[in-house]
C-alpha cells in the first residue's frame, strides 16, 4: 500500500510539475491542480497510514492510540483541499481574464514570435 | 477583557470587511469611513500592544503574551503569541494601511468593485500571520493575505495587471504548495505543528529523521523566500509591484516583510543557539541569497527608466539585507546587528511604501494632461490648487503641491541611499558593525556583504537622483496638479521617518529588547505551557467577551 500511494503522490507530482511549465494558461492550471492533489495525498500520508482504524478517538479513560489513525492530517488536508479550490477557482477567472484581455491563452499573454 | 485584545486586531478588520460586503458597492463614503475607523482601531490597539509586550504582561513573562484560541492547552489548540517582534509589525502594517487608505480616497478605490473589503481582509491575513504561533495556521493567515491580494493586484484590470496577476498567483499557488509539504512533513516528523513545542523538540529529534526534518524546514524556507523575494525566487516581483495601484503597491511594500518575519521567528526560534545539532541550519544559504538579492536589485536599479521599477528593486535591496543580518544572527552575530536590522527593517518598510505612493504622481504628466484631468476630475473635487493663469508668465512653473512632494521624495531618498540624518543611516551603521566584528571565515563574506550594503546605497541615491532630477527639474508646460489626499500620505511617511531619527533611542532599545527577545528563545518555547486555559465556560460567559 506504502508503494501505492508513494507512485500515486510520484506520478500527480511530475505529471503537475510538467504540466506547470508548460506555455499555456490552460495547462498550467491543470498541472497546478495535479499537484495539490499529490500535495494533499502527501499530507495525508505524513499521519501514517493506519487501515480500517478510526480517527476518533473515545471520551475518557486510557486510550491506545495504537489503535487509531491520527486525525491532525485529516483536518489539514481538508483545510488544504477547501483552500487550494477556492484559490484555483479564482486563477481560472484570472485565466479567462487573461484569454479575454490579451486574445491569447500563451501565459505571457502573447505568442512567441511576437516577443 | 484586557486578555482577549489580542485576537483583536484579526476580529476588526474581519468584521469590517465582511460588514462593507453588505453595502452597495456605489456608497463609497461609507464604505471608507467604515475602512478608516477599522484600521484607525487597529492602529491604537496596535500600540497598546506594543506597550504590553514593552512593559512585560501577566502571563508569560519577558513580554511575551499567550492566547489560547478555543481555550485547548498549548500543543493541543492554536495559540495566538503576542511578543515585541509582532507588536512592531502590527503597528507597522496598521500605520502603513492607514495612509494607503487615505492615499486610496484620492480615486484609486474607484477603479473596481470591493476595493475595501478586500483591503481589511488583507489586514486580516496580515495581522494573522504576524499573531500566530502555529504553523498550519499560519499557512491559513498566508493564504488570506494571498487571496486578498491577487484581488487587490488585479483592482483596476487592464492587461497589464491581469497579465501580472497571473503570474503572480501561479507562483504563489505553487510556493503555497511547498509550504503545505513543508509543513506536513515537519508534522510527520515531530508530530506537532506549534511553533514553541517544536523550538522545545528541535534539540531532541532522532539522528535518522534530522535530516528529514532539515528538508522539511529548507522547503518550508523556500515558500517563504518566494514572499521575501529572495533572488532566484524574485523574478515576479518587480513586474507585479509595478503594475499594482498605487495604495496596493505600497501595501505590497509590507509583505514582502511578511516573509523575512516568518523566516526571521522560524530560524531564529529552531535553529538558534538552542537547536542543538540543528544550531545554525540554512545561515549560509540565507547569507549567499541575501547578498545575490543585493546584487540583483543593486543592478535592477541601476538599469530601470522608471520609479515603479526602481521602488520595486528597494523592496528587493531591503530584503536582501535583511536576510543577510539573518543569517549571520544564526551564526551567532550578536543581538546589536539584529536590533539595527530591524529598525532598519520599519524605515525601508515606511520608505519603499512612500515610494510606491510617490510613482503615480510623479509619473502623472509623462502622461499628459488629460490623463491628469480625468483623474482630478474623478476625484472628490480636491485639486489642491488651481494652476495660475494662462501664459503672461513664461519659463518654469510648478504646481503647489510640486514642492511638497519633491520633499517627501527626498525623505525617501536619504533613507534608501542610508545617508545621515535619516535613520536609513542609524540603521545601516548598527548592521555594519555588527558585520564587522564578525571573525573567522565568515569574516570575508561580512566584508562582502558590508560592501554591498554601500553600494545598494550608492546605487538607491543614483537611480532616485536621476529619476528625481528629470522629474522635478524639468520645464514642464503644465504644472501637475496634486490632491492634497495624495501628498498627505507621502508627507505623513516621511514625517514618521523623521520622527524614527529624533526617536532613535527609544526606537533602538525597543529592536534591542526584541532583539534580545528573539535570542532567548526559552521565554517562547516554555511560555507557552504555563499559559492556563480561562477557567471555566461559565464564567468567560459571564464575562461577556466572545
Amino acid at each position: 500500500m506504502e508503494l501505492i500511494l508513494s507512485g500515486a503522490i510520484g506520478v500527480l507530482a511530475a505529471s503537475g510539475i510538467w504540466l506547470i511549465l508548460r506555455p499555456r494558461s490552460f495547462q498550467v492550471i491543470v498541472g497546478l491542480c495535479l499537484l495539490s492533489y499529490a500535495v494533499n495525498l502527501f499530507i495525508f500520508s505524513m499521519g501514517r497510514l493506519t487501515p480500517g482504524a478510526p480517527p476518533i478517538m473515545p471520551k475518557g479513560g486510557f486510550v491506545d492510540p495504537t489503535l487509531y489513525a491520527d486525525p491532525v492530517p485529516q483536518a489539514l488536508v481538508l483545510t488544504a483541499i477547501v483552500i487550494s479550490f477556492a484559490t484555483t477557482a479564482l486563477f481560472l477567472v484570472v485565466l479567462i481574464g487573461l484569454r479575454g484581455l490579451t486574445g491569447t491563452d500563451h501565459v505571457n499573454g502573447k505568442e512567441k514570435s511576437e516577443a | 477583557m484586557n486578555q482577549h485584545l489580542i485576537i483583536a486586531p484579526i476580529l476588526i478588520p474581519f468584521v469590517a470587511g465582511a460588514l462593507m460586503l453588505l453595502y452597495d458597492d456605489r456608497q463609497r463614503v461609507v464604505k471608507f469611513w467604515i475602512s478608516l475607523s477599522s484600521i484607525l482601531a487597529q492602529l491604537f490597539i496596535a500600540i497598546q500592544l506594543v506597550i504590553r509586550a514593552k512593559t512585560g504582561a501577566e502571563t508569560g513573562g519577558e513580554g511575551i503574551t499567550f492566547y489560547l484560541l478555543g481555550n485547548w492547552e498549548a500543543p493541543m489548540g492554536i495559540v495566538l503569541v503576542l511578543d515585541r517582534l509582532s507588536a512592531m509589525m502590527l503597528v507597522l502594517t496598521a500605520f502603513l494601511a492607514t495612509v494607503s487608505l487615505i492615499y486610496a480616497r484620492a480615486g484609486w478605490h474607484r477603479q473596481g468593485t470591493y476595493f475595501y473589503s478586500l483591503f481589511q481582509f488583507l489586514l486580516v491575513g496580515l495581522n494573522g500571520a504576524f499573531l500566530t504561533g502555529d504553523l498550519f495556521n499560519l499557512f491559513v493567515f498566508f493564504e488570506v493575505l494571498l487571496a486578498a491580494s491577487y484581488g487587490l493586484l488585479l483592482h483596476g484590470s487592464g492587461q497589464v495587471r491581469v497579465r501580472a496577476g497571473f503570474h503572480y498567483i501561479a507562483i504563489n499557488l505553487t510556493a503555497s504548495l511547498l509550504f503545505l509539504i513543508g509543513v506536513s512533513l515537519i508534522y510527520g516528523v515531530t508530530g506537532t505543528l506549534n511553533m514553541a513545542h517544536l523550538a522545545n523538540m528541535i534539540s531532541q529529534v532522532a539522528p535518522a529523521d534530522r535530516p528529514l526534518l532539515h528538508a522539511a524546514f529548507a522547503i518550508l524556507g523556500v515558500a517563504f523566500l518566494v514572499k521575501a523575494g529572495s533572488w532566484p525566487l524574485s523574478f515576479w516581483l518587480p513586474s507585479t509591484y509595478m503594475a499594482a495601484a498605487a495604495p496596493i503597491g505600497a501595501m505590497f511594500a509590507i509583505m514582502t516583510k511578511v516573509g523575512i518575519y516568518a523566516i526571521l521567528r522560524l530560524s531564529l526560534l529552531m535553529f538558534g543557539t538552542t537547536g542543538g545539532p540543528s544550531a545554525g541550519f540554512g545561515a549560509s544559504v540565507l547569507i549567499a541569497l541575501g547578498m545575490a538579492t543585493m546584487i540583483f536589485g543593486l543592478l535592477g536599479i541601476l538599469a530601470a527608466q522608471n520609479i515603479g521599477r526602481i521602488a520595486a528593486n528597494t523592496v528587493l535591496i531591503s530584503s536582501g539585507s535583511l536576510l543577510i543580518v539573518i543569517g549571520f544572527a544564526l551564526l551567532g552575530g550578536g543581538e546589536a546587528m539584529l536590533a539595527g536590522a530591524l529598525y532598519y527593517m520599519i524605515g525601508s518598510t515606511l520608505a519603499t511604501g512612500a515610494l510606491f505612493l510617490l510613482v503615480e504622481p510623479m509619473e502623472r504628466k509623462d502622461g499628459g494632461i488629460a490623463a491628469l484631468l480625468a483623474l482630478t476630475a474623478d476625484a472628490y473635487g480636491m485639486d489642491a490648487q488651481p494652476v495660475e493663469d494662462d501664459s503672461v508668465t513664461e519659463g518654469p512653473r510648478i504646481g503647489y503641491g510640486l514642492p511638497l512632494l519633491a520633499g517627501g521624495f527626498i525623505v525617501a531618498v536619504l533613507f534608501l541611499a542610508g545617508l545621515p540624518p535619516l535613520p536609513g543611516f542609524i540603521g545601516k551603521v548598527a548592521m555594519i558593525q555588527g558585520l564587522i566584528a564578525v571573525t573567522g571565515i565568515w569574516g570575508a563574506i561580512a566584508w562582502g556583504s558590508i560592501a554591498l550594503l554601500l553600494l545598494s546605497g550608492l546605487a538607491a541615491l543614483i537611480g532616485l537622483v536621476r529619476i528625481g532630477i528629470q522629474t522635478f527639474w524639468t520645464n514642464e508646460e503644465n504644472p501637475s496638479q496634486l490632491m492634497a489626499l495624495e501628498i498627505a500620505p507621502v508627507l505623513a511617511l516621511a514625517a514618521a521617518l523623521c520622527m524614527m531619527t529624533v526617536k532613535a533611542e527609544a526606537t533602538l532599545r525597543y529592536t534591542a529588547g526584541t532583539a534580545v527577545a528573539l535570542h532567548e528563545t526559552s521565554a517562547y518555547a516554555y511560555g507557552v505551557f504555563a499559559a492556563r486555559p480561562a477557567v471555566t465556560n461559565t464564567s468567560a460567559k459571564t464575562d461577556g467577551q466572545p
